[in-house]
C-alpha cells in the first residue's frame, strides 16, 4: 500500500526563488519510499541551490539513508521526483532517466561518501588507483596524469604522498574516509551526497576531518547533501538543515534560525537534547 | 513608545536603512507543556545610516531577541523588518532563505554576545572570512584581519591560534573584529563591551564612531551606559509593560 500519491512536478516554482534567475539544482518534491509495508518516506519536497550545504537530521530510523538513495537513484521511490538540473540547463528526473545515462550522471556530477568507507573504496587496490579509477571511468587513459591528480588530492585531503601505493586496508579510519572524499571529488562533481561522513570515528579525527570537509566546500563550491545525526556538525558545516521524522520532513531553514529558534516540538526535543549544538 | 530623544542634524537628513515596524515575537516551548513566552511585542523603529540606535529595557525585555529577528535568527509571529540591501528593500521576516543569507553576506554584520568558535581555525581567518566571502583577495583579507585584530589588543601570536581557548574578553573581541572588518552598511551589537577593560572600550567606541562616520546604520545594546552615551543618537526603550 502506498501512501500518497504523486504531486505535480512544478520545479522551478520553489518558494526559495529569490529572484535572481538562479535555479535549484535538486528539486525534489513528492517522495514517498516504503519497504514492503513499512513507510520510509512520506511526501517528501526538498530543494538544493548550487554551492549549498543542506543537512538532514534526524533521529535513527527517521528515513535520512533512504532519502540519500532516492535522490541518486539507487533506490526507485514508489511516488514523487527528483528533478536534477543537468550542465546545460535542463531538469532531469533522476528516476525516469535510462540506466545508462543516470550512471552516467552520476559519474559526471554526483559524488556518494558512504558512512562506512569501506563501501565507498576498493580496499585492494593502491590509494592512488582509488582516486585516479574515477577519472579512467571517464576516459582517461594517461598514467602520468592520473598519478599527478591522485596524487595532489591525496594532498588535498592530508594523505601523505608517500602512502599512493598502499591499500587502504592499511589505513585508519580517518585517513579511509579522507581517502573516500578524495575518490568522490576528485571528478569534480556538482553535488555530493554525505551520509553521516564522520560517525564511528574518534573525536579528535572528526574535528580534523570537519575542518577539512569545510574548507572544501568553500573552495569548491559544491552542493553537498549531509545527513548527520550531529546538531553540531550541521551547525558548522550546513547553511540550511532539513529535520525528518517517521518519513517526513518536520521543519526547515537556515541551520541557525532551526537551531536557535525551533518551531516544531520534535526539533525542540533534538535541540534540547544535546550541549549548546 | 519612549524612543527619540533628539536626533543629530546628519542623521535626521540620513535615509533610513532599517524600518521595524509592528514587529512580536513569542516562543512556544512545545516540550514544556506549551508555554508561551512573550519576547516583546508592538516593537517599532528606523535606524537611519550615520545613526546609532541604542535598545535600552532590562533583563528579559527581549532586546537580544529584536536583534536576532532583525537578523533572520530568530522567527517573529507578526510585523515586517525591512532593510535596505544593495539599494532595495528587503524584509527579514518573510524574504526567502537565499536573500536572507545574501543579506547577510553584503549588507548586515552582527555582533553576538559570545563567540562562537570554529574548531582549528585561527582567530584571525575567523575575522577574516567575511571579507573573503566578499570576494576579498585571502592574503589582503588576512592583512587587514591582522591589523584590525592589532588595534583591538590581540597580538601577532594569539591571533594564529583557534579562539576556544581565549579568554571571554579576547573571544569578544574577535567577535567585534568579524562584525567590523567588511564594514557592512547595517550593523547590530549584542553588548559589545560587556567583558572590556576600559582601552578595548575605548576602542570599540572608536569603531562605532567611524561606521557612523562612513554610513552605517547600527543597532546595539549597550550595558554599560558611559558607552552608550558616547555611541547612542537615540535610544529606544523596550519596557516592560510593552514586553509583558
Ligand atoms: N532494507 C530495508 N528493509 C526494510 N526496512 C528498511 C530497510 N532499510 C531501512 N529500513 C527501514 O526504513 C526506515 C528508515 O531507515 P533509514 O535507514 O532510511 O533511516 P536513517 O534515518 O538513515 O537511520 P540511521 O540514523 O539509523 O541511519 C527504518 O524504519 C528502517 O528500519
Ligand atoms: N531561544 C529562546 N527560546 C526560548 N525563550 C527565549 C529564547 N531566547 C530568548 N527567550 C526568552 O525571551 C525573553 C527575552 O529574552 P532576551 O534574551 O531577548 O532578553 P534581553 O532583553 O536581551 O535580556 P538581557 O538583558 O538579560 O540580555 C526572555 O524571557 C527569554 O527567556
Ligand atoms: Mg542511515
Ligand atoms: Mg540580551
Amino acid at each position: 500500500m502506498i501512501p500518497c500519491v504523486s504531486v505535480s512536478f512544478d520545479a522551478d516554482a520553489d518558494d526559495d526563488d529569490a529572484g535572481d534567475g538562479e535555479a535549484p539544482l535538486l528539486a525534489v518534491s513528492g517522495l514517498c519510499f516504503a519497504y514492503g509495508a513499512r513507510v520510509a518516506l512520506a511526501d517528501v519536497d526538498l530543494t538544493v541551490w548550487p554551492g549549498e550545504v543542506l543537512a538532514v537530521a534526524g533521529e535513527s530510523g527517521s528515513g535520512k539513508t533512504t532519502l540519500l538513495g532516492c535522490l541518486s537513484g539507487e533506490l526507485a521511490p514508489q511516488a514523487g521526483r527528483v528533478g536534477f538540473l543537468t550542465r546545460d540547463g535542463k531538469r532531469v528526473d533522476m528516476h525516469r532517466l535510462g540506466e545508462a545515462e543516470r550512471r552516467r550522471l552520476l559519474r559526471t556530477d554526483w559524488g556518494i561518501v558512504r558512512q562506512n568507507p569501506r563501501d565507498g573504496l576498493r580496499l585492494g587496490v593502491s590509494a592512488g588507483a582509488n582516486v585516479g579509477e574515477p577519472l579512467m571511468v571517464l576516459g582517461h587513459r594517461h598514467y602520468g596524469w592520473l598519478r599527478a591528480q591522485a596524487g595532489d588530492w591525496l594532498d588535498r585531503v592530508e594523505i601523505p604522498t608517500d602512502r599512493i601505493d598502499d591499500p587502504p586496508a592499511t589505513f585508519s579510519g580517518g585517513m579511509q574516509q579522507r581517502l573516500q572524499i578524495a575518490r568522490n571529488l576528485v571528478t569534480d562533481p556538482r553535488i555530493v551526497l554525505m551520509d553521516e561522513p564522520t560517525g564511528g570515528l574518534d573525536v579528535s579525527v572528526q574535528a580534523r576531518l570537519l575542518d577539512l570537509l569545510r574548507r572544501l566546500v568553500a573552495d569548491l563550491d559544491l552542493a553537498v547533501v549531509l545527513v548527520t545525526h550531529d546538531l553540531a556538525v550541521a551547525r558548522l558545516l550546513a547553511d540550511r538543515l532539513v529535520v525528518m521524522k517517521d518519513g517526513r520532513i518536520v521543519e526547515t531553514g537556515l541551520t541557525d534560525q532551526v537551531l536557535d529558534d525551533p518551531q516544531h516540538a520534535y526539533t525542540q526535543l533534538l535541540v534540547s537534547s544535546v550541549l549548546q549544538p | 513608545m519612549t524612543a527619540a530623544a533628539h536626533k543629530t542634524d546628519a542623521a535626521a537628513a540620513s535615509p533610513a536603512m532599517l524600518e521595524v515596524s509592528g514587529l512580536a515575537k513569542t516562543f512556544t516551548l512545545h516540550i514544556q507543556g506549551g508555554v508561551r513566552i512573550e519576547a516583546f511585542r508592538d516593537v517599532a523603529f528606523s535606524v537611519a545610516a550615520g545613526e546609532c540606535l541604542a535598545l535600552v529595557g532590562p533583563s528579559g525585555s527581549g532586546k537580544s531577541s529584536v536583534l536576532r529577528v532583525v537578523a533572520g535568527n530568530y522567527l517573529a509571529q507578526h510585523g515586517s523588518v525591512k532593510l535596505r540591501h544593495r539599494g532595495q528593500w528587503v524584509d527579514m521576516a518573510t524574504a526567502p532563505h537565499r536573500r536572507v543569507q545574501e543579506v547577510r553576506r553584503l549588507s548586515l554584520g552582527h555582533v553576538s554576545q559570545f563567540l562562537r568558535a570554529i574548531p582549528r581555525v585561527p582567530a584571525v581567518e575567523i575575522v577574516a572570512e567575511p571579507l573573503i566571502r566578499l570576494g576579498e583577495e585571502r592574503a589582503a583579507a588576512l592583512a587587514r584581519a591582522a591589523a584590525l585584530l592589532a588595534r583591538l589588543g590581540i597580538g601577532e601570536r594569539l591571533m594564529q591560534l583557534a579562539p576556544a581557548t581565549f579568554s571571554g574578553g579576547e573571544q569578544q573581541r574577535v567577535n567585534i573584529a568579524r562584525g567590523f572588518i567588511a564594514e557592512p552598511p547595517i550593523l547590530l551589537l549584542d553588548e559589545p563591551t560587556a567583558s572590556l577593560d576600559r582601552a578595548n572600550r575605548d576602542t570599540v567606541v572608536a569603531l562605532i564612531g567611524e561606521a557612523k562616520a562612513r554610513g552605517a546604520a547600527l543597532l546595539g545594546i549597550f550595558h554599560d551606559a558611559d558607552v552608550r552615551a558616547r555611541v547612542a543618537d537615540r535610544t529606544y526603550s523596550l519596557a516592560k509593560e510593552t514586553a509583558r
